[in-house]
């Protein structure tokens, strides 16, 4: 085996991690625990750490009520990885396509007369976050990309 | 595994909810139930305790607004009272101050239904 100095060896350990789960709410406080643990190794600050957490929360109840609409045995895959003082995090289902421009930015007024919260979770998504992109290839797969850097202010 | 859970306390004709815990897409239901069965009960003056609650999602906001309505129809309200800073954040980012009633403490939320009758601020 290759002899390697012991900081490269640390820093490949948090490179990257992957967890999958089926698509139930009930695996939401595990994929935040997912996070917490990686964000916190890769040196991120608390508060980041909720924001994020936050974030894929979202991203992941997105899935489970619309990609999938609550059937409980499709797969989600959470891939994360540290590079360049950025985690990187990608989320893949292989449920129904999603449009992210047909959901409007949400005006709360608006949504409260409506009882409606859908938006919600995705304006969180793209506040908290550096950057979000998706990605469909409908009937394959859709993917959720999200970013932010380890010196973001938020 | 994170839990959420909630009690429900009468104070005089006001309700209060204690949230403790985690309210995400899981355990949102718990507090829907929470609120349906106050309103069937006919009580509509409601004022819900965040200190021990350690994490909000959309989903668990969206609770809020589900009732809301309903609620302020039959000249009641939902106050939220001692919330952490974490917490107040994500409300704070959707808005959610120029919606609802946010105290420092469950006291002085409490108080306000005596004060000001179906006056909103």
């Amino acid at each position: 085996m290759e002899k390697r100095p012991e900081i490269l060896k640390s820093k490949n350990k948090i490179n990257g991690k992957n967890l999958q789960v089926k698509s139930r709410t009930e695996n939401l406080s595990k994929i935040r625990e997912f996070i917490q643990e990686f964000a916190s190794s890769a040196g991120f600050r608390q508060d980041t750490i909720d924001n994020i957490m936050l974030a894929v929360d979202e991203a992941c109840t997105n899935i489970i009520k619309h990609a999938y609409k609550s059937y409980p045995d499709g797969e989600i895959v959470i891939k994360i990885k540290y590079k360049e003082n950025k985690i990187i995090i990608t989320i893949i289902d292989y449920g129904t396509a999603f449009q992210p421009e047909s959901i409007p930015e949400p005006n709360i007024q608006e949504y409260f007369r409506q009882h409606k919260v859908g938006g919600l979770g995705m304006y969180l998504m793209k506040t908290l976050m550096d950057d979000v992109k998706y990605v469909s290839v409908p009937g394959k797969y859709n993917q959720v990309l999200l970013s932010k850097s380890i010196n973001s202010s938020r | 595994m994170a839990e959420f859970n909630t009690t429900v306390k009468d104070q005089g004709d006001v309700s209060l909810v204690y949230l403790n815990g985690y309210l995400d897409a899981h355990t949102a239901s718990v507090l829907e139930s929470n609120f349906s069965e106050l309103i069937n009960q006919d009580k509509y003056k409601i004022v819900v305790n965040f200190k021990d609650l350690q994490y909000i999602s959309s989903a668990g906001l969206g609770v809020f607004m589900a009732f809301i309505e309903k609620i302020r129809e039959n000249k009641g309200d939902i106050k939220l009272a001692s919330m952490n800073d974490k917490v107040f954040n994500i409300f704070d980012l959707l808005g959610f101050p120029l919606l609802y009633e946010i105290y420092k403490s469950e006291d002085e939320a409490v108080k306000k239904f005596s004060e000001s009758f179906g006056e909103k601020t």
